[in-house]
């Protein structure tokens, strides 16, 4: 994979906000920084519920346990924060990457809680869903019987057991990739790496066997 | 779009790609370039090629974009 191009200036002047908020939440152990911290953490836990809300749908977390998924991925994310204020650079406004601490911990607390009540379980294999997890038209399921009948034997035959695990359990049975990540004690970008690496191997094989055309971005 | 384009969409890598460390690290730069209209995926092409291709970051990105414009 490549890496992050820092094209052009990537830091910029303070605004007064942020600055405000640095001075605030830097100014020892006082009414004013204390002040600061309840501020922040009533608005972490405002942006945690509403992240939460909006991911309902795409979660088996419900109820109570949603709403303290929302206070603990604020509680967390305040602790990094603070920990982490030396880092805060100006390249973005202060409430961006304070914010981002939080959506990060909602997604990483998500993924934790999803094995609490699995719709799917890992390793299901549930390879008749594959056309619905790709968008395929159920009217046009036999016309592309073939090609994901390749798809399968690829993925059976030539991946390797990690990839198959992985490709299958995010792919197959649609279990969310933090999930995945949370189950098998990895970092997203590594289950992403995988799949990656999956992606391209499979399309490889398609377009060996004349199953797809060659081309494309993978062949810069 | 066809079935085989949509499989053909899915299977193809972008060798842009930075992948979620490297993109994540930079979601609130990128957020703050999207909110002022800045050229966020000009300045961060492989960011761009990411959150196009990743579903979770992409809802990292959007739930960060939502945030922000709820202040």
């Amino acid at each position: 994979m490549a890496s992050v191009e820092l094209a052009g200036p990537t830091e910029r002047e303070l605004d007064a906000e942020s600055a405000d908020w640095l001075r605030r939440l830097s100014a020892g152990t006082g009414a004013l920084r204390q002040q600061a911290e309840r501020e922040l953490h009533a608005r972490l836990v405002r942006i945690a519920l509403a992240e939460v809300s909006r991911r309902s749908a795409s979660t088996p977390v419900t109820g109570p346990e949603l709403t303290d998924v929302a206070h603990q991925a604020a509680g967390d994310a305040m602790l990094a924060i603070l920990a982490k204020l030396a880092d805060f650079r100006g390249e973005s406004r202060f409430i961006t990457w304070a914010y981002r601490f939080v959506i990060l911990e909602v997604s990483s607390k998500l993924g934790r809680h999803y094995w609490r009540n699995p719709p799917v379980a890992l390793d299901a294999a549930q390879w008749e869903r594959l056309p619905d997890r790709l968008g395929i038209d159920p009217e046009e399921h036999a016309a592309s019987a073939g090609i994901l009948a390749e798809v399968r034997r690829v993925v059976e035959d030539e991946l390797t057991a990690h990839q198959r695990r992985v490709f299958v359990a995010v792919v197959v049975d649609g279990i969310p990739l933090d999930a995945v990540a949370a189950r098998l004690s990895l970092q997203r970008n590594a289950i992403y790496k995988v799949i990656f690496d999956a992606r391209r191997k499979i399309r490889r094989a398609l377009v060996a066997n004349g199953y797809l055309e060659d081309g494309g971005l993978e062949r810069r | 779009m066809s079935d085989r384009e949509r499989l053909e969409r899915f299977l193809r890598t972008d060798p842009r790609d930075v992948g979620c460390d490297e993109a994540m690290a930079v979601l609130h730069i990128y957020v703050d370039l999207v909110v002022t209209g800045d050229d966020a995926a000009g300045r961060y092409p492989g960011v761009a090629a990411h959150l196009a291709a990743c579903g979770p970051c992409a809802e990292d990105f959007t739930g960060l974009l939502a945030a922000v414009a709820s202040d």
